[in-house]
This record gives structure tokens, C-alpha cells and sequence, in this order.
């Protein structure tokens, strides 16, 4: 009974953490404490852990390498910023308009997703990856050379913004449903049948595991999820440019997603939350001449970290240094009798 | 007429882009790695050539080869060996992170703003015209087009009848086997990446010779069209890459050409990749590899 306890309270770890960080920033907003650099660090952040749970979901679970994922938010942005402006002058900029936004920015993408799922049912490994690249690119230049009454074209598309203060508490709400809906799914018997496939196609498909229907689920999940982060973008910034969603962008949630560790939603959302905050801490640092110098040591510590995780010279290194052996060994020292079935209970998760 | 320059212009832009498809492919056939990297070979390349035209444009362009040329082995030392045998995604992502690299280094080096490299002016070839019966055709674009030809003549030749070209060969097809044949597999990736590296060079200054101009980010855009063309040619396969190359840029100035459409041209290329690949999963010279259980 005692282990039950301890499995499910490390399922809920993450809602909790992000709940947690809503209500002392909720707390402290009504204190009137938080500035605004703050509180739009706090939606991108909510942004990019959307990004890379729903990445995640396909690269990390499903196995197949996307480098389109910012394809997926360019239609969620373009199209839920859309419905989200028209509808701002019947209904007013509130909540209502939002859901609706939010709503057909997510079927749009999903849309999207499908389409981009088909080839997927043929296509691997890196065959996939540059199909998924190119539609990324494609859909940036069907915006970018739309009408200035349509989707503003070049310039970019008008957005109305939400209450500008409190905008973050919905990013984080929806961040917890995001959570929610893609760990639930993984955890579901469907989830089981996705990463079964990511291990062995062929035996999943022998043990009658509906290989297409599984595929495009993952892929259409994926993508609705990003398109519920590109609605919630075009709602932080006044114009939405097809600019920004170029496959720079994708990469740049890949790398979150690849860092954190494949196939953990957890190290996805640490690694989301770490690298928005680094990015963040070296601009405001590195100011002037030294702007340049952000991107230099971005790269150098991605491709440092990537090296150290992956090499497998320094395979010994790792597993003799690594934090789970350090807590481990803390824990080890603070038990007077080493309880052998949670450790491994442990590592089993 | 109109046509016939559109097609010679397309030829010649498809060499380009044939010659970058060649670099991606020979790194992906022999250490089956995606090198994204490979497209910030070309801005560097572009940047040494603008450190060294003062002296002479021969001198700079034969500078920029050797210094890609070193570039390229020193990344492949540093940053690809020590994965070798990791994660093909691991390797990815470094490559990503030496193509930032490569971009800030350049930044802090030259600025962001583009740099005006008047290769074509030093030669002495700028907007000079070669009429052949109502038919103007630039001398850049002939150079490049001969260039091209020969560059591809030349690879395919060597490939073909040198030793280090069939070792090549051999590393591709099956890595474990050719060591055991006593080649060495570390020196023959080495050479790959530094003929990749050259030819993405030689691409530079092509693509100078085109428009005179460069920055950090440069390289990106060329590189992923590349990398679209290895891909429609069949990734791992050397005439694929300048099959597919040379069909990209056909299609790339026929679409300039068209008014309506023209806006659309990366759209154009790229749905095409992706219908292709619909047809041909595996591309339209690569081999198709059966799974087996």
C-alpha cells in the first residue's frame, strides 16, 4: 500500500509543481509584486513546455523525427489569431473569444498534423524528418505571401491581446492541460501501443497494434497541442510574423526535447523552463557588443551537453557521476537498512 | 528564347546545388549522419574568400577551399567522432550546435550585416553577356555550369577508379565488413568531410558570382535545398545527389520566372520533395532497403 502511495504522488509531481508555481505567482500578483519582464517570461516559458510535451509525444514516444513542429504553431498562431480578431469585436476579448480561438487553432493544426501524418506511414527515420521539415517551410510561405486583408501577409497578422497581466495564468492552465491530456494518453492503453511501436514496428504490428491508426493518433495529438501553443503566442505579441516560425524555431524545440531526455515529459519540462530561462539571463546579461556572444555560448553548451550525455567513451564517467546514482548513494547513507524493492521500484519508473 | 536562358540558368544554379546535395549525401552514406552543419560550410567559405580577394580572387577562392577543407575535418574530429556509434539523433543535434556555432563565430567576426565579396568583378567577368544567336547567357552562369560538370565528372571518376574512392564506396555499404578488409574507416570519413567541405566552398563562390553578397546566416537556406535535392535524388547515392540537385534548380528558376507563382518558389520545391517521396519513399536513385525481421 505504502508503494502505491509513493508511484502515484511521482505521477502528479509535475501538475503539482506547476500548480504550485501558479499560485504563488497569483499570490503575488494580487500583491502587486510581479513585473511585467516577469510575468511574459512566465507565458513564453508556458509556451515552450506546451512545445516540447507535445514534440515529445512524437519524437520521444513514437519515435519519428520531427523538424516541423513550428509548422504546426504557425497554423495555430495565423488561424487562431484570426478567429480571435474577428471575433473580438462580436463577442469582446474575453474568455470566450479565447476558447473559441484556442479550439479551432488546435483543429487546424490537428488538420495539419494528419497530413503530415500520412507520409509518416511510409517515410523513416530521416526520409521523414526532411518531409516534415519541408512542410514546415511550406506552410511559412503560404502565410508569408498572403493577402494584407487575409492574414496580413509579410507584415504579419494583427492580434488582440488578452488582459496583458494575467495573460501567464492561462498559459500555465494550459499547460497543465496539456499534462494532463498527453500523460493520460501515454499512461492509456493507446500510449502503450505508441511507444510499443517507437520500440519495434514489427512486432507491434504482429501483436496486432494498428500501426496507422497509431501513427497519425501521435501526430495529430502532437500537432494540436503546438497549435494551441501558436494560439497562445499570437496572443502574447501584437503581430504574428511567419518570420518567427521558421525551422530554426522547430529545431530550437527539438533541442529542449533532446535534452531533456527522450521519452520523459518531466525532462522536457525542465529542460523547456531551463533553456527559455538561460536564453532570457544571457540577453539581459550580454547586452550590446557582447549580444553576439549569446549565441556562441548557446552552441557551445549544446553541443558540450549532447557530447557528455552521448559519447559512449565517456559512457563509464556518466554512470559513475550522474545525479540518480549521487541521490541514490544520499539516500543509501540517510536509511539505516537499504530498502532493495523501492530502489528498484524506482528505476523501474 | 525566354525558355532556353530560364533553362541555362536553371542548369547552372541546379549545379550549385548539386555540388552542396554531394557533400550532404557522401557524409550521410559513409557515417549516416545528417550533417546541418554542411550549409554553414558555404557562409565560411564565402567569408575567407572575402579575407583574401584583396590579394588575388584565384588565390582567395583556392584559400577558401583549403581553410573549409581543415573546418571541416576539425568539426568532424572535435564534434562527430567523439559520437560515433551514439544516437543518430545525438549527432543531429550536435550538428545543429556547431551550425549555431559556426554562425555566431562568423557574426562576432564580420557583423551581421551583409558583406558586399565582388568576386565576379575581380575576375573581371561582371555582367559580361555571351550571345549565341538571340541567346544571352551571363559568363558567370557558363562557369558555374562548367564548373559543375566538371566537379561532377571529376567525383564520379574518383569514386569510381581511385583506391580511397571505391574504400569509400566499400565504408558506405557496409562499415563492419570494410574494416575487416583492412580499411580504415576513421580516415576515409575524414576524407569525406573534407571533399564535402571543398565542394561547399567551390558552391560559395558560385553563389558569389550570382549575387555579391554574404552574411552569418547565409548558409542556411542553400543547405536545407541541398539537403531537399540529396533527398529527391536518394540520400546515399552520388548521381542522386546531382540528379536531384539539378532538378531543384530547374524547377527553383522556372518558378522565379512565373510571376504568379513566383512568391511560392520554397513551397514549390518542397511540396515537390514531399510528393516524390510519397511515390518514392526512397527517393529516385536510392536503394530501397527491405526490413527484415
Amino acid at each position: 500500500m505504502n508503494k502505491l502511495k509513493n508511484i502515484q504522488w511521482k505521477n502528479y509531481i509535475n501538475y503539482i509543481a506547476i500548480a504550485l508555481v501558479l499560485v504563488v505567482f497569483v499570490a503575488l500578483t494580487l500583491v502587486g509584486s510581479v513585473s511585467a519582464s516577469t510575468t511574459s517570461l512566465l507565458e513564453e516559458m508556458a509556451i515552450k513546455i506546451i512545445l516540447a510535451v507535445s514534440l515529445s509525444l512524437v519524437v520521444g514516444f513514437l519515435g519519428e523525427l520531427s523538424l516541423g513542429h513550428a509548422g504546426f504553431m504557425c497554423v495555430g498562431a495565423y488561424i487562431g489569431g484570426k478567429v480571435a480578431a474577428v471575433l473580438a469585436a462580436p463577442l469582446g476579448n474575453g474568455i470566450l473569444t479565447l476558447v473559441i480561438a484556442i479550439v479551432v487553432g488546435a483543429a487546424s493544426a490537428a488538420i495539419c498534423g494528419f497530413l503530415v501524418g500520412l507520409p509518416a506511414l511510409r517515410l523513416r527515420g530521416d526520409y521523414l524528418a526532411i518531409t516534415t521539415l519541408a512542410f514546415g517551410e511550406i506552410v511559412r510561405t503560404i502565410f508569408m505571401n498572403t493577402s494584407e486583408n487575409s492574414f496580413g501577409g509579410p507584415v504579419g497578422l494583427s492580434t488582440p491581446r488578452f488582459d496583458k497581466k494575467h495573460f501567464y495564468i492561462i498559459c500555465l492552465i494550459m499547460v497543465l492541460i496539456t499534462l494532463f491530456v498527453i500523460q493520460n494518453l501515454i499512461r492509456s492503453k493507446h500510449g502503450r501501443a505508441i511507444e510499443a511501436i517507437r520500440d519495434n514496428e514489427i512486432a507491434a504490428r504482429a501483436t496486432g497494434i494498428n500501426i496507422t491508426n497509431y501513427k497519425l493518433l501521435g501526430f495529430i495529438m502532437s500537432a494540436a497541442f503546438a497549435g494551441i501553443a501558436g494560439v497562445l503566442y499570437s496572443y502574447t505579441k501584437f503581430n504574428v510574423s511567419s518570420q518567427m516560425f521558421d525551422y530554426n524555431y522547430s529545431i530550437e524545440i527539438l533541442v529542449i526535447v533532446v535534452l531533456g531526455g527522450m521519452g520523459s515529459i518531466n525532462g522536457s519540462i525542465i529542460s523547456a523552463v531551463a533553456i527559455t530561462f538561460l536564453n532570457r539571463y544571457l540577453a539581459n546579461v550580454l547586452t550590446g557588443n557582447l549580444a553576439v556572444l549569446k549565441d556562441l555560448i548557446y552552441a557551445l553548451i549544446l553541443i558540450f551537453i549532447v557530447i557528455y550525455n552521448n559519447a559512449p567513451a565517456l559512457k563509464d564517467f556518466r554512470e559513475k557521476y550522474n545525479f540518480q546514482t549521487l541521490v541514490a548513494k544520499l539516500k543509501r547513507k540517510k536509511a539505516s537498512k537499504p530498502d532493495t524493492d523501492e530502489a528498484q521500484v524506482k528505476e523501474d519508473a | 528564347m525566354e525558355f532556353l536562358t530560364t533553362l541555362v540558368n536553371g542548369l547552372s544554379l541546379g549545379g550549385i546545388y548539386a555540388m552542396i546535395a554531394l557533400g550532404y549525401t557522401m557524409v550521410y552514406g559513409i557515417a549516416k549522419m545528417l550533417n546541418f552543419a554542411h550549409g554553414d560550410i558555404i557562409m565560411v567559405g564565402g567569408y575567407m574568400i572575402l579575407l583574401f580577394l584583396p590579394i588575388n580572387p584565384i588565390v582567395a577562392i583556392i584559400a577558401a577551399m583549403i581553410f573549409c577543407m581543415i573546418l571541416g575535418i576539425v568539426v568532424e574530429k572535435l564534434a562527430y567522432k567523439p559520437l560515433r556509434g551514439a544516437s543518430p539523433l545525438a549527432v543531429l543535434i550536435t550538428a545543429i550546435g556547431v551550425s549555431y556555432l559556426l554562425q555566431s563565430i562568423a557574426q562576432m567576426a564580420f557583423g551581421s550585416a551583409p558583406k558586399f565579396i565582388t568576386v565576379a568583378a575581380k575576375l573581371g567577368i561582371d555582367g559580361k553577356m555571351l550571345h549565341i544567336g538571340g541567346l544571352s547567357i551571363g559568363y558567370s552562369t557558363i562557369i558555374t555550369l562548367v564548373c559543375s560538370i566538371v566537379v561532377m565528372i571529376a567525383l564520379s571518376l574518383f569514386v569510381k577508379y581511385t583506391k580511397t574512392g571505391r574504400a569509400m564506396v566499400a565504408v558506405s555499404e557496409d562499415k563492419g565488413a570494410a574494416q575487416l578488409m583492412g580499411i580504415n574507416v576513421n580516415s576515409i570519413i575524414m576524407i569525406t568531410f573534407a571533399i564535402g567541405s571543398v565542394l561547399a566552398a567551390l558552391a560559395s563562390v558560385f553563389f558569389l558570382l550570382k549575387a555579391p553578397t554574404m552574411n552569418p546566416t547565409f548558409g542556411s537556406l542553400p543547405g536545407i535545398k541541398a539537403f531537399t535535392a540529396a533527398v529527391i535524388g536518394g540520400i546515399g547515392s552520388i548521381p542522386g545527389a546531382m540528379l536531384g540537385g539539378i532538378l531543384l534548380g530547374i524547377v527553383e528558376c522556372f518558378a522565379q520566372a512565373v510571376p504568379a507563382i513566383s512568391p511560392y518558389t520554397d513551397a514549390i520545391e518542397f511540396s515537390i520533395l514531399i510528393i516524390l517521396l510519397l511515390v518514392k519513399p526512397a527517393g529516385l536513385l536510392g536503394k530501397k532497403r527491405r526490413e527484415k525481421v
